[in-house]
């Protein structure tokens, strides 16, 4: 796959993969055996039809590659770049047994890029339902079940907190792995749809979830909110000035465009020399991200090894070829300020791997007398996030105990017409994994509220299932408003 | 849901109280209704902008707008003073933010504002005026020139008191005089609320704690989202951490680190001074554009 030199992709914002050409992309077409098995299918979150879209590209049928894909994913330009199809797809593949796997991902931006580069948008002709769904959040899990809803002809809005919609995909990976223009054009595929988005609406706030269902006329709603309430360590010195989390430097910087600043009016303040703590891809990121300001260093510090780190090891490799210096095995003890409250230092320890902990990753334990002084101006936390707080602090939905919205095996929250999915679920993961929440969220929404896909053929259900002599997928619901 | 035709955010009215503090009327129906005394939103002016958090000041459910008291400080407030006439539109408004304030069941409260005069704190005396407490007021200016919304203020409050620097209206002080006042004459007080300055913040803190009143100050960090996933607000209460945007803004005073706050609103005070400068060469360059048309 054709690159950025890592000497100049650091002074830009451009992508770093520059994408195949159509040469490329038939030769890679060419490696995938058809094999019967089709374990990438099953690899795959949301169960892309993998072989039919790279027979298609094959065939040269292009518009068909993209057809098959949007079929089941609707942002492939978004997935071609930022899913790890090296644990997915491309980690079960066939070929990949012997030689390198077919390179899935980049076939997908492929045809995710000819997409845009040529303006095709999938608009079918959807039979109105009469029904309403509310999406509240627009990242990637909002996006895939407001698509699927809207393709079983509900009334869909999407609610957005921020000014723009795109949720992480625009706030929180940057421009040089997912340009925020291929975010915008996949959001412009779903108003084609008949998708509408209401930017600057904090749901919870200026509406309850309750009320979306008793006043406003939806009929389900789905809740996509993200996890993105930033954890910190709790050592001294965090309040110091030039200390921040991923989340923030992430969101001045690609959403805010502070890296423009002064055209744009948010400041930055990027330091010269970085520290980021965690391992993981928002963690590379931000390290990429920093680098890209003009620090002269970046630095990651990591309490484990290099092999659990929790990031891409393409991620890894591109920071790497960039100069970004890593620190495995390495924990912050303190952050050193000056006499002005600014941070002149990270104070580490040394770790070594001890026995397993609860995810199954060797624990690491410090190794006594082993601290020293680490100089930098500028200390980023990427360790992790956790459940954002304001719907549990403004409805009566159950939350689980570590405050993610509980759900059940269909995603169905605590109150009658809401579903969740996505990071305010399960946690801090993966676009993909959002996308196939979402979509699973609308499959028990469509059910629940009696749609039936045309080209799905149901099983008929068990006797049992028969309620006055009516199988159970045959019920239609009405809501009654008692008193 | 404002039809789909209309644009948001529009201003529907304007008023200026000095020459650095205004106020903006801005349409939006929902959020009129949604608002409670205490809560803030996060505003851009533009596409280009930064967004700022500003206290909702007044909310009219019936009429449909909220109200914002801005003090013009900083590059964005300066420019929005310039440009936010009636029938201009704010680019992005998103709120209402925060915990409401909670109104308890008091005798008497005490509600200081300082800085941007009563507004930050008109909503919690209304509130508390709503619900039979008796409502002390106490409100801080420069001078008699500066005052602004006395008659609102007074309907809301049995009793007013003004702190002019120059005496030239009220008492000769800063409002922590008005407060030591208050508490001198009521024994009744069940809280105070402080909104301003964190430094007049702090001082009201240190003015009630021997006094072992309950004050609920409402903090102002810097903020990006106001949805509580950058912990750019993070503020220090007693023992802990906590995010003003999501957590807050109310807090009580005497576990608030004022010096903390006070250190972090700092962080960006080169590039506020850089863009300060870069914003009045830009106006001057268009006063000098404008003179020599003229010609």
């Amino acid at each position: 796959m054709p690159e950025q030199a890592p000497a100049e992709r650091a002074c830009n914002f451009h992508e770093v993969a520059i994408g195949y050409s159509v040469q490329d992309a038939l030769r890679e077409a060419e490696r995938c055996l058809q094999c019967p098995d089709e374990p990438c299918v099953r690899g795959c979150p949301v169960g892309i039809d993998i072989p039919a879209f790279i027979q298609k590209i094959a065939d040269k049928h292009y518009r068909g590659a993209y057809d098959v894909i949007t079929d089941t994913n609707l942002l492939p330009a978004v997935c071609g770049r930022v899913c790890p199809q090296e644990s997915q797809c491309e980690g079960v593949c066939t070929v990949g047994d012997t030689l390198e796997p077919v390179a899935i991902g980049r076939l997908e931006r492929f045809v995710g890029d000819m997409a845009i580069r040529d303006g095709w948008v999938n608009r079918p002709y959807v039979e109105p339902s009469g029904f309403k769904v509310g999406i509240v959040g627009s990242g990637p899990s909002g996006m895939a079940c407001a698509a699927d809803m809207a393709k079983a002809g509900c009334e869909v809005v999407v609610f957005e907190a921020f000014h723009e919609p795109g949720g992480v995909l625009k706030y929180g990976i940057p421009d040089f792995r997912l340009p925020n223009s291929v975010v915008d054009v996949e959001i412009d595929k779903l108003r084609a749809l008949g998708v509408r988005f209401e930017c600057n609406t904090l749901v919870g706030r200026l509406f309850t979830i309750e009320q979306m269902l008793t006043e406003m006329g939806f009929h389900a709603v789905f809740i996509g909110t993200g996890a993105g309430y930033p954890s910190f360590m709790g050592i001294p010195g965090e309040s110091l000035n030039g200390v921040l989390s991923a989340n923030e430097l992430l969101t001045r910087c690609n959403l805010m465009r502070a890296r423009d600043f002064p055209n744009f009016d948010t400041p930055l303040a990027p330091g010269r020399r970085v520290a980021v703590i965690g391992a993981g891809n928002t963690a590379m990121d931000a390290l990429r991200v920093s680098l890209r300001l003009g620090a002269d260093e970046v630095h990651c510090i990591y309490r484990r090894s290099k092999t659990e780190a929790p990031a891409r090891a393409e991620e890894i490799h591109h920071a790497e070829e960039e100069g970004i210096r890593f620190h495995w095995l390495t924990s912050p003890v303190e952050v050193l300020g000056d006499d002005r409250k600014k941070v002149r230092g990270l104070r580490c320890q040394k770790m070594e791997l001890g026995e397993p902990d609860a995810s199954g990753r060797r624990r690491p334990v410090p190794m006594p007398g082993s601290e020293f002084e680490f100089q930098c101006d500028s200390v980023v936390y990427a360790i992790g996030t956790n459940a954002n707080p304001i719907l549990g602090q403004t409805s009566k939905l159950k939350l689980d105990k570590r405050g993610y919205i509980a759900t059940d095996e269909n995603l169905a929250a605590s109150i009658a017409g809401v579903w969740a999915g996505g990071d305010i679920v399960t946690g801090a993961a993966t676009v993909i994994e959002a996308m196939g929440a979402g979509r699973k969220a609308a499959r028990a929404m469509k059910a629940w509220l009696g749609l039936r896909d045309s080209d799905v053929v149901y099983a008929a259900p068990p006797a049992s299932e028969r309620r006055f002599g009516f199988a159970a997928g045959e019920h239609g619901y009405a809501r009654v408003h008692l008193g | 849901m404002a039809a789909p035709t209309e644009r948001p955010f529009e201003i529907v009215a304007r008023d200026d109280y000095s020459d650095v503090t205004y106020m903006l009327e801005i349409r939006h129906p929902l959020m009129a209704r949604a608002a409670r005394a205490g809560q803030f939103v996060i505003v851009m002016e533009h596409p280009h902008g930064e967004r700022i958090p500003l206290t909702l000041a007044d909310f009219d459910p019936e009429a449909g707008t909220i109200t914002l008291v801005i003090q013009a400080v900083g590059k964005t407030t300066r420019e929005m003073q310039q440009n936010c006439r009636v029938g201009t539109h704010l680019y992005a408004v998103t709120g209402p933010m925060g915990i409401p304030s909670h109104i308890g069941k008091a005798r008497r409260v005490v509600c200081v504002g300082g800085g941007l005069g009563v507004a930050p704190v008109f909503p919690q005396a209304r509130a508390y005026a709503r619900n039979g407490t008796a409502v002390v007021g106490v409100v801080g200016y420069r001078n008699r020139d500066l005052v602004f919304w006395d008659e609102r203020f007074r309907s809301v409050c049995d009793e007013v008191i003004v702190c002019t620097d120059d005496g030239s209206a009220g008492i000769k002080g800063l409002v922590t005089e008005g407060l030591k006042q208050a508490i001198a004459r009521y024994p009744d007080i069940d809280e105070v609320i402080a909104i301003g300055p964190p430094i007049m913040m702090k001082a009201c803190a240190e003015v009630t704690r021997p006094h072992k009143i309950r004050t609920m100050v409402s903090l102002n960090p810097v903020m990006v989202d106001g949805t509580g996933m950058c912990g750019g607000c993070r503020v220090k209460i007693g023992e802990g951490i906590k995010f003003a945007c999501v957590d807050g803004p109310d807090f009580d005073a005497h576990q608030v680190d004022f010096d903390d706050l006070m250190a972090r609103l700092a962080r960006f005070r080169p590039e506020e001074q850089a863009a300060l400068r870069k914003w009045e060469e830009s106006c001057r360059l268009h006063a000098a554009a404008e003179a020599s048309d003229r010609y």
